[in-house]
């Protein structure tokens, strides 16, 4: 299979498509000879091809689901059919308590992130310029950011009830460790070749800063930027659900008791297109500000 | 000379930040009379009167690192398996890509009430809970690396006619693995992060169920020897993933360190 | 040369790629035979399709049509007799198998049992003169190294054909004169069928008992041209021959007129 398999990978050179049409299986030609140029089979079809293809893959998700819910494999109280959780979806987005609930869930995730971000920022980038501070860090850095941050949440409970902040405490702690983790290594790559010669230029400090650390290590605190953005939004609704501050993740806890599974169904599904909004819209601003720059872009190689 | 002052040196690097931190967390918890912050002597105690608990260890510590080991392991191995599949069949990958992000996109703790409400309490769901969260980052990347390979070496394999299993042993895989090892380590924290999770929910054993269980008794001393334990697995987890990462991707570290000049 | 039949035949071959911009033809019409034992290299401008046309003799990429019989059977995959050496020595290596796992794996594959396997192993390397370096990994090697690495594997593999894709485009000359020798010596020792491709005039003569021309895209073979250098050729000496001189300033103008010909064809 795999033989099969590899010959759409084979790349052919300069600026033209890898063939995509029929192809040889077994050692028998697809195409007779002597038909000159193949039709069709542009980048252009193979583009709608994939789209359709990933629809035909969505749609097959639904009616595998419908079918599974029918068949009754599970206690349909359990497992409602797709078209009762999409209808119960379709409700939902009317009722205003929903959006007020998103709302909650939003503020949460965007405050927690922004704490973080911000935090990392300034703590990595001091921590960055001054090589003691690294080397002293360093230890305490690699031993705290392993700690999983749900093993903070009864202390965040503790300290702060059940309440936004507890929330709060628990959102910031791991992407606030992405960030600076990110901040560090960009600071770090900043070629000190390329420092001396600004040195040498005659730039000051300040100049050096905005010049060639801020350009160098800009890539990586996007690219940590991008990823902590998901981690604080998983650990919102998490935090939701095991706290029990407002949100999506308390609604869906309230909807697994009551119980509500159509509602439980469809508030999973919102999950997931709220994780795959902020996918797509931190992808969409690491593009956008780092298309001056792009081959520097990678993430941390560790 | 200058050598053993350079151990010395890096010994104070490494050691001089956290025992400034635990001092000052002595000095701070000494002063003050927060029923919140216990001095780190207290939690030491706690610590070894807690968790090197037989009892203990066996009913809530041990049974919950199985869990997770065997979590990821499956996790690990479904997703190898079926991102090779997905990885190398274009048609396939077309056709999952929209979903794969989906699932992905979903936060996994949001599955714990569904799977609770579908496989009821007890060991598989809390199994199913750890799998269902941390396969993504293993299938996905798996998909990803087994995608990207390099064209050259694919047609190298193509007419030396290296095939089947011996092509998957000894080139998709190998050359997807640093992929896979970047979607392994994130799957370790994850699952992690979820053995945790299925048994702060409606639990009467595991780690994370005795965690909650202090922190409601107001034990607080037990409580934070529990973060700190969880800490510690997480700490290990990470270190011997590294051991083990270092050793499986010894070529690809070998050789960009080469290409870097 | 006409009463043997030819061991690799090119006939009438044409590759067209679909691009976005419509389709692209790399390959008009591409005849050559190559017989048994031959040293026949093929050398066109740059540009001209010459690894497409390698990339279809090896049965890794289908042609638009035409074919490529070997042994009398149409290729439309990797023949078992046929070895390629690719201009990527870089990539065309395993980087996570040594020296001698690399050399190794496609005897693996053709089910060589372990101590024939070690022993065939052990010869290619000596016959490219890198016997010391079994177990190292061939990122640790240089360029040229490891291209010795990349003909010891299509050695070992013991081929009827051997097929070598701008090989030495990428080392440095001295590591390149060391190479070419290395490929006649091969070519010698093992009696194997060679097909060499190179964009280099010099190297061609230098190398072949034949030269094919290729003209420029959309490719059409420009000459066949017999090389009558002795057999015995080394850098300084056959490089210094009047022949040799006569011989490259040949191909260079064929290749000058193929270039020409390209612009007259595009105005």
């Amino acid at each position: 299979m795999l033989s099969e398999t590899v010959t759409s990978m084979t790349t052919v050179p300069g600026p033209v498509a890898p063939e995509q049409a029929p192809r040889a299986r077994d050692g028998v030609r697809a195409t007779p000879r002597g038909t000159g140029p193949r039709p069709s089979a542009r980048p252009r079809s193979r583009r709608t091809r994939r789209a359709v293809l990933g629809f035909l893959g969505v749609l097959g998700f639904a009616a595998t689901w419908e079918l599974f819910a029918l068949a009754e494999v599970v206690n349909p109280s359990y497992l409602p059919s797709f078209t009762t959780t999409a209808r119960r979806l379709v409700a939902e987005l009317g009722e205003p308590r929903f959006w007020s609930t998103l709302g909650d869930t939003l503020i949460t995730w965007a405050l927690g992130l922004a704490i973080a971000v911000g935090a990392a920022l300034v703590l990595g980038t001091v921590i960055g310029l001054v090589p003691f501070l690294r080397r002293a860090t360093h230890s305490t850095v690699e031993f705290l950011r392993p700690i999983p941050s749900v093993a903070i949440i009864p202390l965040a409970v503790l300290v702060a009830g059940l309440s936004r902040e507890a929330a709060l405490i628990v959102v910031v702690y791991a992407p606030f460790w992405q960030v600076l983790i990110q901040v560090l290594y960009g600071i770090a790559d900043v070629n000190t070749v390329a420092r001396d010669t600004a040195r040498s230029f005659g730039l000051g400090r300040a100049q050096r800063l905005r010049h060639l650390v801020l350009p160098t290590a800009l890539p990586y605190v996007i690219t940590g930027f991008r990823l902590a953005a998901a981690i604080a939004l998983v650990l919102t609704i998490t935090s939701e659900l095991v706290i029990g501050n407002p949100g999506i993740g308390r609604q869906i806890d309230l909807y697994r008791s009551a119980p509500d599974a159509p509602g439980l169904y469809a508030l999973v599904l919102v999950t997931g297109l709220l994780g795959l909004l902020v996918n797509l819209g931190t992808r969409a601003i690491e593009r956008r500000v780092l298309h001056w720059h792009p081959s520097v872009r990678r993430e941390t190689p560790r | 000379m200058t050598a053993v002052r350079r151990t010395l040196a890096s010994a104070g690097f490494t050691l001089g930040l956290p025992l400034l931190l635990l001092l000052g967390w002595a000095v701070a918890t000494r002063s003050t009379t927060t029923i919140y912050f216990p001095t780190p002597a207290r939690v030491g105690e706690a610590f070894v009167a807690t968790w090197l608990d037989p009892e203990i260890l066996g009913r809530d510590v041990l049974p919950s690192l199985g869990r997770f080991a065997i979590g990821v392991a499956l996790s690990i191995v479904i997703g190898i398996a079926a991102g090779t599949v997905i990885g190398s069949t274009p048609w396939l990958r077309a056709l999952l890509e929209p979903m794969l992000e989906f699932f992905r996109a979903i936060p996994p703790v949001v599955l714990v009430p569904v799977l609770m409400l579908v496989l009821g309490l007890g060991d598989t769901m809390r199994l199913a809970v750890i799998v269902s969260g941390s396969v993504w980052p293993v299938l996905l990347n798996t998909v990803e690396g087994v995608r990207a390979r390099d064209p050259v070496l694919v047609d190298t394999s193509r007419s030396y006619r290296v095939r089947g299993a011996l092509a998957l042993r000894y080139f998709v895989l190998p050359a997807a693995s640093p992929q896979i090892m970047a979607g392994i380590r994130l799957c370790l924290s994850i699952g992690l992060i979820l053995m945790v999770i299925s048994e702060m929910f409606a639990a009467s054993s595991g780690l994370g169920y005795q965690i909650v269980f202090f922190q409601r008794q107001y034990m607080i001393a037990e409580m934070w020897s529990g973060i700190v334990l969880l800490g510690l697995v997480g700490v290990v987890v990470a270190a011997v993933f590294h051991v083990v990462e270092r050793r499986v991707l010894h070529w690809y570290h070998g050789s960009r360190e080469v290409s870097r000049g | 040369m006409a009463d043997r039949t030819p061991l690799l035949s090119v006939t009438e071959l044409s590759k067209t790629y679909l691009s976005a911009t419509g389709p692209v033809e790399a390959i008009r019409s591409i005849s050559f035979d190559v017989y048994p034992g031959e040293l026949v290299c093929i050398v066109g401008p740059s540009g001209c399709g010459k690894t497409t046309l390698l990339k279809c003799v090896s049965g890794l990429l289908p042609p638009t049509s035409g074919t490529v019989t070997l042994d009398g059977a149409e290729v439309t995959r990797p023949p078992a007799t046929m070895a390629v050496v690719f201009q990527e020595y870089g990539q065309s290596l395993y980087p996570w198998l040594t020296v001698r796992d690399n050399v190794a794996l496609p005897l693996r594959a053709r089910g060589v049992p372990r101590a024939e396997r070690a022993a065939v192993v052990e010869r290619a390397l000596e016959e490219v003169g890198l016997s010391h370096v079994l177990r190292t990994y061939p990122w640790q090697l240089s360029g040229g190294m490891q291209q010795r690495v990349a003909i010891a594997r299509a050695v070992a593999y013991q081929p009827e054909v051997l097929v070598m894709d701008e090989p030495f485009a990428a080392v440095d000359a001295q590591t390149r004169a060391d190479l070419e020798d290395l490929v006649r010596r091969v070519w010698k020792d093992l009696g194997v069928t060679v097909l060499f491709v190179t964009h280099d005039i010099d190297e061609s003569v230098y190398l072949g008992e034949r030269v094919v021309v290729l003209s420029a895209s959309p490719t059409v073979v420009q000459e066949d041209l017999a090389v009558d250098l002795p057999a015995e050729r080394d850098q300084l000496g056959t490089r210094a021959l009047p022949r040799f001189t006569e011989l490259r300033t040949h191909v260079y103008g064929q290749i000058q007129r193929a270039k020409r010909g390209e612009q007259v064809g595009a105005a």
